[in-house]
């Protein structure tokens, strides 16, 4: 589904972060991402959705090569980026209205748009949280509601940038059934054992800029 | 305490609900209320009678009971805008010229030196029981909604609601940059040293504030942003009811009539 090929990138010319780089993500894949802090790991998860593009090597994503901001749009619609940091993905008054911000890009009308918000929210066992203003929801619920954003525009690739991290073991727990259940192929940055033994199907380790 | 707990300051941003959700201002329209707030405040700055202020300030005071404004908070609120008044009005009677009422001390306190504090105390005390009344006791969220429906320009209100969204962010990242400065021994003195720690604090706080604004920008462009908020309204707005139009007549009626007593 999404494929880089000999990807390069770098901050800082010095130390390239990627360094010919190569990861192909197949339908039904969830591939559990290691490595130590700062291997570039989060990088990785911006390349594959065109946040920072690479500085050499390709990106092809649903079948076509992705070069510029422009390319990335509609991958951006088919695989959804779960933030480490909730409080960067919430910023919309309400649940309802940040839950309902993507497909509205997306072109949906608000009807169908509080449709998918009701059923979103319904699915993740949330319904309640609709109404509720999201800068006083609980970390947990926060998380909860970021995935919900996520899933509401009916993505076919999930990135999970460290899910669980930070959750009280009743939220980890919720996230993980959640998890657990979706269709989607995953790429899953985590260093909590249990994520990786429940939901990863394989298991990279990305480590001087290569994936091993 | 945590410092991952509700932050105060969410308080001061934070309607006094839900007392005020089945008072009479409570079911007023939100946008209404907007309305009503600006031109009382309007009128009520350009009054220059001390009876015309009077009459202003009554009727915030009836507005505050319609409003079922939580007493102590009020106050509380109140005291912090005495305080920062306290000072001019001291000195106004002492320093504006005219006929000689009293001189405790030795100092000159003139009458219209005291006439000309209390325009001042009756003017901002109106205005500010008004606005609590009627914006105050509003939700944030409900606010911004009631503005971009009266035509405030899209922009400024989507600044206001991101404000309202991340300024408990930045405190929170504040309040815990300072407590890991405390947790470090740090305490606060005149000294060089303390100044730069400051300067430092500060200056991760802009570049935290940077860096989030970025992330932001980020997430809001993978859910396909690309320069337009979309909006979850209902079709229709409601229209505003009998009660709406009954209060605004009545509210502009007092205005009127206040108005005409200063003249």
């Amino acid at each position: 589904m999404i494929r880089l090929e000999g990807v390069g990138f770098a901050y800082d010319a010095a130390r390239p972060v990627l360094d010919g780089l190569h990861f192909t993500l197949s339908p039904g894949d969830k591939v559990a991402l290691n490595g130590s802090n700062g291997a570039g790991k989060t990088t990785l998860l911006h390349l594959l959705v065109g946040l920072v593009l690479p500085q050499s090597g390709r990106v092809v994503a649903f079948g076509r090569e992705r070069r510029r901001e422009r390319d990335f749009i509609e991958v951006r619609a088919r695989a959804g980026l779960l933030f480490q940091d909730a409080d960067d993905q919430l910023f919309c008054p309400t649940v309802a209205e940040d839950v309902a911000f993507g497909p509205l890009n997306q072109g949906k009308t608000p009807a169908e748009a509080r449709a998918i918000v009701h059923r979103t929210l319904g699915e993740l066992g949330l319904d309640g949280l609709e109404h509720r203003v999201t800068h006083k929801l609980s970390g947990g619920q926060k998380r909860l509601v970021a995935l919900a954003a996520v899933l509401a525009m009916r993505p076919e690739v999930l990135l999970l940038d460290e899910p669980t991290n930070a959750l009280d073991d009743a939220t980890r727990a919720r996230l993980l059934d959640i998890l657990a259940g979706l269709p989607q192929a995953m790429v899953i940055v985590s260093h909590d054992r249990e994520v990786l033994d429940r939901l990863a199907t394989r298991a990279v380790r990305l480590d001087g800029g290569r994936l091993t | 305490m945590s410092i991952l707990a509700p932050c105060p300051c969410s308080g001061i941003l934070d309607a006094a609900r839900p007392r005020t959700e089945h008072s009479l201002v409570g079911r007023l329209d939100p946008r209404t209320r907007v309305v009503v707030a600006v031109l009382f405040a309007l009128s009520v700055v350009t009054a220059d009678s001390l009876t015309a202020l009077g009459v202003a300030m009554a009727a915030a005071a009836t507005l505050a009971v319609l409003a079922r404004l939580a007493p102590r908070r009020t106050l509380r609120r109140m005291l912090a805008l005495e305080g920062f008044m306290l000072v001019v009005l001291a000195l106004l009677p002492f320093t504006v010229p005219g006929r000689i009422v009293a001189a405790p001390l030795g100092l000159a306190a003139s009458a219209e030196g005291l006439q000309r504090a209390a325009i001042i105390i009756l003017r901002a005390n109106g205005v500010a029981v008004a606005m609590m009344a009627l914006v105050g006791s509003m939700e944030v969220v409900t606010l911004g909604r009631a503005l971009s429906r009266l035509g405030a320009p899209e922009r400024l209100v989507q600044l206001f609601l991101f404000t309202v969204r991340y300024i408990a962010v930045l405190e929170r990242e504040y309040r815990r940059l300072r407590l890991a400065m405390r947790a470090r021994a740090f305490r606060s003195a005149c000294t060089p040293h303390c100044w730069r720690s400051f300067g430092y604090l500060f200056g991760m706080l802009m570049v935290r504030s940077l860096e989030r604004a970025e992330r932001i920008d980020a997430a809001m462009r993978l859910r396909g942003f690309s320069g337009r908020f979309p909006r979850l309204d209902d079709a229709a707005p409601s229209r505003p009811g009998a009660l709406d139009w009954g209060f605004g007549a009545i509210s502009g009626l007092a205005l009127i009539v206040m108005t005409g007593v200063g003249a």
